[in-house]
């Protein structure tokens, strides 16, 4: 009992890890542009996807961590400015059920763009977890990768996004617009390059998050789907826009999932819903949200 | 009257084409499913909300049929069932999202509809998960058909349906309530403070479009003969949002020609590229979204005024 708890506690934490990195990605690109990329889910497969062909290509396991980072990168910096600049950039002051469904058809075309280039066939590329080894913690061994990379990446993530949103002049050019757009733009911030790099700098979160699942799970059709579900409910549960909450959300339903994959296993796909529905219940905008004024 | 017209003329078109092709009876019969569902959606879009889950109650309806079918052996039955079933889901899940607009609309119904698609997967002891539900073929208005005369029956079932609903929701559109919903799109709040509560607005229109696509699922359910999980994937749910945009959601044709005109592409087109079909799709959704154009209806429209101009 206390062997399967402590399992399902780490678990939960390399899980959390991964979903932190999505959700904040989808949670930044909301807070500036405030649309909602349906596609978010995409990019974190398209991640994954060529993390794996990545480290099969270099073949050599000393090199599988540089490949996931490869990947991370060359995914966000080639998909990012090429998705905000070619679609989302024309969509800006259209309507936000033409915002929807403009994602909406972009995350169609991702997932079978998926199935065109790496087919449907599942695909586990284990190197980095092995090159990594395992650690024991209270009489278990657990991969030394789920145990301490992945939690500690979406930590360092959070911590450098928490800095660079305060402390740098991008950064707080990306606050300002969030704000109040207009008063940034009057003060001579470019809205359009802050835009881009929001749009990147998340396109690359879910990117990197991707790449760090890769290794610890075969990939197949539809990871990408699960995954911006699972991240938006993380995103409503904490309030959007709201990049601290979300990793405190992150952690409670990835805990809340890996003690139902133990405990409840048939609960497992429906208590990331059940905490997202009752906290909606009795917080409307989420625990860290505020609400918004309504307009006349 | 010219739009009446243009309603008995479709139909009398789809009938046409049926007798002059078998194999379209069953094409057709499908695509009238759709549209009843799509119908649904339409409303929605109307209150400028779109819903990335409506596969959802599509499933809720088929699966009522498949798990009813050894009870009762009457179709009619099982449609009645199914569209009771669904909206009892649709008032559940309705309480809650019509508190949300926009996005939060969108992604819970989304949400809501992949957590019913892995209970149908994973129940396996109670829905026999991807393999899926065998419906054995019931009566049809106490009638035991056999093939074509089956395939006939259901057309013509779905056709009335599809006229029905049809009339009702073009009524429904008109009335205060219904007019109430575009109000929804452009300023909420004013509609508050006539009075009206938007929110029970739009629960209505939740509950419908529940309804809708509860019965479409049901005929489906009939006309294919098996229901598997795959009704309430989100691959489901983006098809029918397509089919709204696909078709307009200026009239109530829409959906139905959108629909007609969506199967009878897909027998050719989904076979040719399975791998490449939701791209498809997308790409067209894109092309309609910016090109900024009404759908089918919006064609149909101009072409028809072009048409009254030169006579």
């Amino acid at each position: 009992m206390g062997l399967l708890l402590l399992l399902a506690v780490l678990d939960g934490l390399a899980y959390a890890g991964q979903l932190f990195m999505v959700a904040v990605g989808l949670t930044l690109v909301f807070g500036v542009l405030k649309i909602l990329n349906v596609a978010h889910g995409s990019l974190f497969a398209i991640g994954a996807y060529v993390a794996a062909t990545l480290i099969g290509w270099f073949g050599a396991e000393e090199l599988s961590l540089l490949a996931l980072a490869i990947a991370a990168l060359a995914v966000g910096a080639l998909l990012g400015p090429s998705i905000e600049r070619g679609l989302l950039a024309r969509i800006y002051d259209k309507e936000h059920v033409l915002q929807l469904l403009v994602t909406f058809a972009l995350f169609m075309i991702l997932e079978d763009l998926q199935k065109l280039l790496w087919g449907v066939q599942p695909r586990f590329e284990d190197a980095p977890v092995r090159l990594l080894g395992q650690v024991e913690v209270g009489g278990i061994f657990y991969t030394a990768y789920q145990l301490l990379l992945l939690p500690g990446v979406a930590l360092v993530a959070l911590l450098l996004l928490v800095w660079f949103l305060r402390r740098t002049l991008l950064g707080r050019s990306i606050v300002a617009v969030t704000h109040d757009r207009e008063a940034a733009v009057a003060i001579g911030i470019d809205a359009r390059f802050v835009y881009l790099s929001t749009f990147t700098i998340g396109a690359g979160l879910a990117a990197l998050g991707g790449a760090l699942a890769a290794p610890t799970t075969s990939l197949v059709p539809g990871i990408g789907v699960q995954m911006i579900v699972l991240s938006f409910a993380v995103v409503a549960t904490a309030g959007l826009g709201q990049i601290e909450g979300a990793a405190v959300t992150a952690l409670l339903i990835g805990l809340a999932r890996s003690l139902a994959v133990y405990f409840a296993p048939e609960l497992e796909v429906v208590v990331p819903y059940l905490l997202m529905v009752a906290v909606l219940l009795i917080r409307p905008a989420g625990l860290f949200g505020r609400r918004e004024l309504r307009r006349v | 009257m010219a739009n009446r017209l243009l309603v008995a003329a479709a139909a009398a078109l789809l009938l046409l084409l049926a007798t002059a092709q078998p194999w379209l009876r069953f094409v057709l019969t499908i695509a009238l499913s759709t549209g009843l569902a799509v119908l649904g959606i339409m409303m929605l879009l109307r209150a400028g909300q779109v819903s990335f889950g409506h596969a959802l109650y599509v499933a809720a309806g088929a699966y009522t049929v498949a798990f009813l079918r050894p009870h009762s052996g009457e179709a009619l039955l099982l449609v009645l069932a199914g569209a009771i079933v669904a909206t009892g889901i649709g008032l559940l899940v309705g309480l809650f999202v019509t508190r949300y607009r926009d996005i939060f609309f969108g992604m819970l119904n989304l949400a809501f509809s992949m957590v019913a698609w892995s209970l149908l997967e994973k129940l396996y002891a109670l829905t026999r998960g991807t393999d899926g539900i065998r419906v054995a073929r019931p009566e049809v208005a106490g009638l035991a058909l056999e093939g074509p005369a089956y395939e006939w029956a259901l057309l013509l079932l779905a056709l009335a349906l599809a006229l029905t609903s049809g009339g009702l929701v073009a009524r429904y559109l008109r009335t205060p309530a219904g007019e109430a919903l575009g109000a929804v799109k452009t300023r909420e709040t004013r509609l508050e403070f006539a009075g009206i509560s938007a929110r029970r607005v739009l629960l209505q229109a939740y509950l419908a479009s529940a309804a809708l696509a509860g019965v479409g699922g049901a005929i489906a359910a009939l006309a294919t003969l098996h229901v598997t999980p795959l009704l309430a994937y989100w691959t489901h749910s983006g098809e029918l949002v397509f089919v709204a945009i696909l078709g307009g959601t200026g009239h109530v044709l829409g959906p139905f020609l959108g629909a007609v005109v969506f199967e009878l592409v897909r027998v050719y087109a989904a076979a040719s590229f399975p791998d490449a079909w939701q791209m498809i799709l997308g790409l067209v959704l894109l092309g309609i979204i910016l090109a900024a154009t009404r759908g089918l209806v919006g064609l149909v429209d101009d072409l028809l005024a072009r048409f009254g101009r030169r006579a």
